[in-house]
């Protein structure tokens, strides 16, 4: 927690000269995995299996020097991506399922790379898929409300419901529901490199550790590390970088965004939460269509 | 006299002509512009090719329709001797003197019902007609060949359960036996069964009255009773083994056939790939009593093979969609919940869907995305379902642009909670104008389209559990719902008669919206609000979702179902409404926690 709660006295991108180089760490590993994402996606075919996709991911980031992992890549394809049936954690882990032309896939990793971590999720779709376009297209709308009423300081969980009610609204499923703790978004933070960095079921050890460590702080002090439905998200957004992943389902075919979003106590609006970087590929879409 | 007998016929504006083949004349007549696609319909037992009339007419706009009459049946003259005139080759060969007589150069497309469709199945899977057929629509008949080979399949290791399907469908072929046995048949059908045949037909078979069935139809029964003679023991003793057909197919079965089980059909896709099946709630003769379904299905399906794009599915993906594929489908309260559920499972089935709610944004958007997952069409109405007029004017408006609905869904529906003493009169008339006018005005309008349109239907009702689990806070909506469901009911036992369902669905606790905006009496504005979100969060913890209620519809709609109790709480109390109405009583007295 050296950093990100030290954002709380500095300006975007300048003061705080710790802080910016921080962000500068994040950004990097983040824009990292979404050239990952997108190589991997860039790869994909008929027939591909969803193990042989979160494969491909691991070894792309391996090669460029990632040790180790808040999680491990995951890949899911098809209905999988609208979570249809998921009753237990262990249907999250990669499966057999070949991926076929028309299907939507969803990769999903959270490298830690010098210290760094980032957590994204990257949507596609192999050929043509109106549905997909849709919900990726309609998740824009989500960024955006996510942003303002962080701003606002409004109550996570309250933020959480708004999300629900818009995806109602649009006519999808909430589909991060079905996540551990149905949450939405979870902290991030540094992570120190060790020499051996061990993963339990597919989440790494050190980020483990962190987040049970901010789980502990944060309970004394009443708020948590996972934002969820629940009571104990009754809190407004504390300070720090949230990984956050709203995730909507529709008929056997899901899509979701991840990426970092910086909540400071600077007093300013601006200043107080910004999303960590705005060149990425989903944002970069959004304004091609809003351009076009 | 031609010009009177085609006044009999009931095939105005039909142009006649007569092919010579085999020592007979056939009778054929064509409608519709001679450049567009033909499609060749071929009549039945004991039928004559007036038995298409509706049918042809709904096509002609489209196609070239072609129909003739069988050998020895309506004006087509009669093989002889009659023995032996009657055989699938030589009834091959009239179809092909038929196809080259009026599509010499493009193969042509062929819908066979009943016997039409058993000769059909021949010219489908012999090789000397191979090209000459585009697609094949069969309804009602099957493949001697394949029929043969069920028979054995089922004879030669019987299971319990294969042993039930040649039971069942051995009783329901009494009149093939009967037909096989000599004179009788003729003396019967010249006698007072081709007399009575008509009445008979009205009666079990529900067939609208008119120019049908033709008065030659005591010759025509008799000399087709050759057609069963000449054919059916020869080739179920030994069926061909190379029957597979060398078109596309379409089966369309009707559920209610008297004389062919459905069970029949069931290892077609071996002799048939690519095979589009469709189901549609009806008895045996489909060509009189459901015209419109059958036009609509072989438009899309010989459109589909003329285009001949193959990445184009016939038949969309969702469950039933072999029984809702193209039909029309009206849904009100269609902007979230139960109602958005169901547009989009309707959608998936291939239905055309009408999104009808005040909300205009949600309505809207429920079309939009009903197109998405797979609604060839979808529309979004405005219109506040207690309104009369409003409700007026969309019927008409649905009626005159897009055509009789075939699946009504009354689902629009406000909830009101609180004791009955606090219960204001403005509550009661709301909650009432809502949920029960609301019901009254669908039923009303769209079930006397349905009804005057004769071809069946279904409407579905929205009640809730509420209809039969009393609550002490529930009084005005669960006496709203009672009534649904008692409409329902009613409105069942009325139109049972005119193939229209009726479906009253009883939801209990289901995720959807209807708990934000629920209105409770007897408190304050704040408190309102702090119940509207409590209840909302109860309901989103109980997490059971509006799809699985929307599953149940379309089933229910698929099998006829009265009354259906979703989610386990409905069916628990639903069941001890039966046996145990006191407990229910006592329950609806505890004061839920607010």
């Amino acid at each position: 927690m050296t950093s990100a709660t030290g954002a709380a006295t500095a300006r975007r991108g300048g003061g705080g000269r710790g802080l910016a180089a921080d962000l500068r760490g994040f950004k990097e590993v983040q824009r990292l995995a979404y050239a990952c994402a997108e190589a991997v996606a860039a790869q994909l075919r008929p027939g591909v299996t969803e193990r042989e996709a979160a494969r491909m991911q691991r070894r792309w980031l391996r090669e460029r020097g990632v040790r180790d992992w808040f999680h491990l890549p995951f890949a899911w394809f098809g209905d999988r991506t609208a979570f249809t049936n998921f009753r237990i954690p262990l249907q999250f882990f990669p499966t057999d399922r070949r991926l076929e032309p028309g299907m939507a896939f969803i990769l999903d990793m959270a490298p830690v790379h010098q210290g760094f971590t980032a957590d994204i999720g990257y949507s596609g779709c192999l050929g043509l898929n109106p549905v997909h376009d849709r919900l990726l297209a309609d998740l824009a709308a989500h960024r955006e409300l996510i942003l303002r009423e962080v701003r606002e300081r409004r109550p996570l969980r309250e933020i959480y419901e708004d999300v629900e009610r818009l995806m109602v609204r649009q006519g999808y499923a909430n589909r991060h529901r079905a996540y551990p703790f149905g949450v939405i978004a979870h902290k991030v933070d540094r992570v120190r490199p060790r020499r051996w960095s061990p993963t339990l079921f597919g989440f790494g050890t050190q980020s483990l550790k962190g987040l049970a460590s901010d789980a502990l702080h944060g309970h004394r002090d009443g708020w948590s590390p996972l934002w969820s439905p629940y009571k104990f998200s009754d809190h407004p957004p504390q300070p720090g970088l949230w990984a956050v992943e709203p995730h909507l389902g529709f008929r056997g075919t899901g899509a979701k965004f991840e990426e970092i979003l910086v909540v400071t106590d600077s007093a300013d609006p601006e200043e107080s939460a910004f999303w960590l970087d705005d060149d990425l590929p989903h944002v970069r879409r959004w304004q091609e269509e809003g351009a076009a | 006299m031609s010009g009177q007998e085609q006044g009999q016929t009931g095939l105005e504006g039909a142009r006649e002509r007569w092919v010579r083949t085999g020592g007979v004349e056939l009778c054929v007549a064509e409608l519709g512009d001679a450049a567009h696609p033909t499609v060749v319909l071929v009549h039945g037992y004991p039928d004559s090719k007036e038995v298409w009339s509706e049918v042809a007419r709904g096509l002609a706009d489209r196609f070239h329709v072609v129909l003739y009459d069988v050998r020895g049946c309506g004006r087509s003259s009669a093989p002889k001797p009659l023995r032996g005139g009657f055989t699938l080759e030589k009834l091959t060969d009239d179809f092909l003197a038929v196809a080259d007589a009026v599509s010499p150069d493009r193969p042509v497309h062929v819908v066979g019902h009943d016997w039409g469709s058993v000769q059909a199945w021949e010219f489908a899977t012999v090789r000397r007609t191979e090209g000459r057929i585009a697609s094949f629509t069969s309804m009602s008949g099957p493949s001697l060949d394949h029929f043969g080979h069920w028979i054995k399949k089922r004879a030669s290791r019987p299971t319990p359960r294969r042993a039930a399907q040649l039971l069942s469908q051995g009783v329901k072929s009494w009149y093939v036996y009967m037909l096989h046995t000599p004179v009788l048949p003729e003396l019967a059908w010249k006698g007072p069964l081709g007399k009575r045949w008509p009445k008979i037909l009205q009666r079990v078979e529900k067939v609208p009255p008119g120019a049908y069935p033709t008065p030659s139809l005591p010759t025509d029964a008799a000399h087709g009773a050759w057609l069963y003679r000449d054919n059916v023991r020869a080739r179920l003793r030994r069926p061909r083994a190379d029957a597979y057909a060398h078109c596309p197919v379409q089966l369309i079965t009707p559920t209610g056939d008297a004389f062919l089980s459905q069970r029949l059909y069931d290892d077609l896709d071996h002799w048939a790939p690519h095979l589009v099946r469709r189901t549609l709630p009806a008895k045996h003769w489909v060509p009189r009593t459901r015209p419109q379904q059958l036009v609509a299905w072989i438009v899309e399906f010989v459109t589909a093979k003329e285009e001949g794009d193959p990445a184009k599915e016939v038949v969309a993906s969702g469950p039933y969609a072999d029984r809702f594929g193209g039909q029309l489908v009206l849904i009100t309260g269609a902007a979230g919940g139960i109602g958005r559920a169901t547009a989009f499972a309707f959608a998936e089935a291939g239905a055309r869907v009408i999104a009808v709610d005040r909300d205009a944004e949600g309505a809207a958007r429920t079309a939009d995305l009903a197109r998405l997952v797979g609604a060839p069409q979808a529309w979004a109405e405005t219109v506040d379902v207690s309104d009369e007029a409003a409700m007026e004017k969309l019927a008409a408006k649905v009626a005159a642009e897009y055509g009789t609905v075939d699946v009504l869904v009354n689902n629009a529906g406000i909830a009101v909670s609180g004791p009955f003493l606090s219960t204001t009169t403005e509550d009661w008339r709301q909650v009432l104008d809502v949920n029960l006018w609301g019901v009254i005005h669908g039923c009303r309008l769209f079930g006397k389209q349905m009804a005057e349109r004769g071809q069946g239907g279904h409407i579905v009702n929205t009640a809730s559990a509420a209809a039969f689990q009393p609550s002490r806070i529930l009084s005005a909506y669960g006496a709203s719902k009672a009534a649904v469901l008692m409409l329902s009911e009613c409105l069942r036992a009325e139109l049972a008669g005119q193939g229209i369902g009726v479906t009253a669905v009883c939801p209990g606790i289901v995720n959807t919206n209807i708990t934000s905006t629920a209105r409770f009496t007897g408190v304050s504005a704040d408190e309102e609000k702090r119940r509207q979100a409590k209840v909302s969060r109860m309901y989103g913890l109980r997490n059971y979702p509006p799809e699985k209620v929307a599953s149940a519809i379309l089933r229910a709609v698929a099998r006829n179902e009265a009354v259906v109790p979703v989610t386990p709480e409905a069916r628990g109390a639903h069941l001890m409404s039966r046996i145990a109405p006191r407990a229910l009583r006592a329950l609806a007295r505890v004061e839920p926690p607010m």
